[in-house]
């Protein structure tokens, strides 16, 4: 389980985050939306220890991240950002062998190969898996990328909207793998942007706005006309369509 | 495929240093191979040098066109040589013993390198500003040397000169032995530790997410970098696009990310371009001066391509 106490940022001297104290259930998948800008990737950054705090701390199982080493870490705790580059060449199988690190310190034994497999197959990535990653167009890639965390094997995987640049077939599989992730017992805290599909996965939802912790809860309670448009400050309407939550601009 | 290709640069680089021990020999062999051999080591060592601080720049900012020297890393280095010689007066700089003096400058150049770059390196993933930083730092100590070189006499200044162009064929043998201990211990400290360069060449975030603690390593290394540049600049003076040339070759040749090969592959590389062309200029066509202009020219024609040629992402 991961959380923050009275967290806050500041990148470049305008504060992002103001004291948000905010915990992400155990075995469940956790959405974070919010309006652009709100904080939500420099929250995930935060909690991926990625970026500086200027106050607070982040905790992971009761203990604050810098209290474990950086290689102890990367065994309970994967982040996936947005827009990630990689410079070398490498292939998808290559890349995804690489979320395997922390486990094989690059010597990866029969039990690496199994979970680098499974993760491409997860990922329907098994057509790819020894393309270079530069041949693949931008959902393939952030396919691949997403294949890497999940190699990684962690009890906290954060994921930066991962639904960027996927079609609506892919954008399902990644969501179930993430929903089968949870349903393993791991913290999942996913990026949203699409609330609907916030609503038909998530078990947990934290609205951020303006850098602050504006509402959290299940889907039922933030997913809601009225907590919407005040978090949007614009009309929202909520549908109900096949027992699913939609959710429109007006 | 990636031995085979190994077999070939090893092939080549034996190729080149038979050339340059035998060809145009004449006297007593018992002179003619130590003498050469000298030269060879230091050739060697250059090489080595400037390829690993050029491989393990490009791993730790994550990008293929940026190096130390582009970044101005020797501009810095010269800037030291000149404050020296400022301060200590041009006949004090050149009684200096050339040991004390080389352990003098590294001693400064491992400080300010820290200070200087260990800020710049904090806004790595921007490679358009780090580009432009480089510029800047590297006319701002290009400047202050210049500055430095109209305050002290001219005689003085033909003190400064000599240590400011790069020379292949006038390498002191003492320096030759210190600067092949610090580059060898140096690649064998890098080698160690092949696979975490191979986690931290994807970039800072994934780095620290793969459990590479990154602020650690980028001091480490860059006091790495700073040690092999001292040496190859204090044995030859600077030569700003050799390492690009090495490194855009050596990744063309060896075709991988892992630095088990491409370390040791970028030193054969350099090694295999600087004892061939030295050897063409001087022993084929005898000229003297023309190597580093040439290589200088042919890296900079990389550079250009690089910059040209990016693939667009």
């Amino acid at each position: 389980m991961i959380e923050t106490r009275s967290l806050s940022v500041h990148l470049t001297e305008t504060p992002i985050l103001h004291d948000v104290t905010v915990k992400m259930p155990l075995g469940k998948m956790t959405a974070l939306v919010g309006p652009n800008g709100a904080g939500k990737s420099t929250l995930l950054s935060a909690m991926g220890r990625l970026i500086k705090l200027e106050h607070g701390e982040v905790l992971l199982d009761g203990k604050p991240l810098s209290a474990y080493p950086p290689k102890t870490l990367a065994r309970h705790l994967a982040i996936l950002r947005q827009d990630s580059q990689i410079t070398p060449r490498l292939t998808v199988r290559d890349l995804v062998g690489f979320g395997r690190y922390p486990h094989s310190h690059g010597r990866p034994g029969p039990a690496d190969v199994e979970a680098i497999e499974t993760a491409i197959a997860r990922l329907d990535l098994k057509d790819f898996a020894d393309r270079y990653l530069d041949t693949l167009s931008g959902g393939q890639r952030q396919r691949a990328l997403i294949a890497m965390v999940l190699a990684q094997d962690t009890d906290v995987l954060l994921l930066d909207e991962p639904l960027n640049n996927l079609d609506i077939v892919h954008a399902r599989t990644v969501m179930r793998v993430a929903r089968e992730e949870a349903d393993k017992g791991k913290t999942v805290v996913v990026v949203l942007h699409d609330l609907s599909v916030a609503a038909a996965h998530a078990e947990h939802v934290v609205a951020l706005k303006a850098g602050r912790l504006h509402s959290e809860g299940a889907p039922d309670t933030v997913l809601t006309r009225d907590n919407l448009s005040d978090l949007y400050d614009t009309e929202v309407q909520v549908i109900e369509a096949e027992g699913r939550r939609i959710v429109l601009t007006v | 495929m990636v031995k085979t290709r190994f077999l070939l640069l090893g092939l080549l680089f034996a190729l080149s240093v038979l050339a340059f021990m035998t060809l145009g020999a004449r006297g007593n062999w018992d002179f003619v191979l130590p003498f050469r051999g000298m030269k060879l080591l230091a050739l060697v060592t250059i090489a080595t040098a400037v390829a690993l601080s050029t491989m393990v720049f490009q791993t730790l900012t994550a990008n293929r066109i940026l190096t130390p020297s582009i970044m101005g890393f020797d501009a810095l280095y010269l800037m030291l040589q000149t404050g020296l010689v400022f301060f200590l007066g041009g006949f004090g700089f050149a009684t200096l013993d050339p040991t004390l003096k080389f352990i003098l400058e590294t001693a400064l150049m491992l400080t300010a390198a820290l200070l200087l770059f260990g800020a710049v390196l904090r806004n790595a993933a921007d490679l358009s500003r780090m580009v432009l930083t480089g510029l800047i730092l590297g006319v701002f100590f290009r400047s202050l040397t210049a500055l430095i070189n109209r305050l002290i006499d001219p005689s003085e200044f033909s003190v400064v000169q000599q240590a400011s162009f790069a020379r292949f064929n006038a390498v002191n043998a003492d320096l030759t032995w210190i600067a092949t201990g610090i580059t060898l211990a140096v690649f064998l400290w890098l080698m160690r530790q092949h696979r975490a360069l191979d986690v931290i060449s994807l970039g800072r975030e994934a780095a620290i997410n793969l459990g590479v603690d990154h602020d650690r390593a980028t001091k480490r290394l860059l006091v790495a970098i700073a040690l092999l540049v001292s040496v190859s600049t204090a044995l030859v003076g600077p030569i700003v696009f050799f390492g690009l040339l090495v490194s855009a070759l050596t990744h063309r040749l060896i075709g991988t990310w892992r630095h088990a090969a491409l370390l040791p592959a970028s030193a054969l590389t350099a090694a295999t371009v600087l004892v061939a062309s030295q050897t063409l200029f001087e022993r084929a066509l005898r000229l003297q001066t023309s190597v580093s202009v040439v290589i200088e020219a042919l890296g900079g024609l990389v550079f250009l391509f690089l910059i040209l040629h990016r693939r667009p992402r």
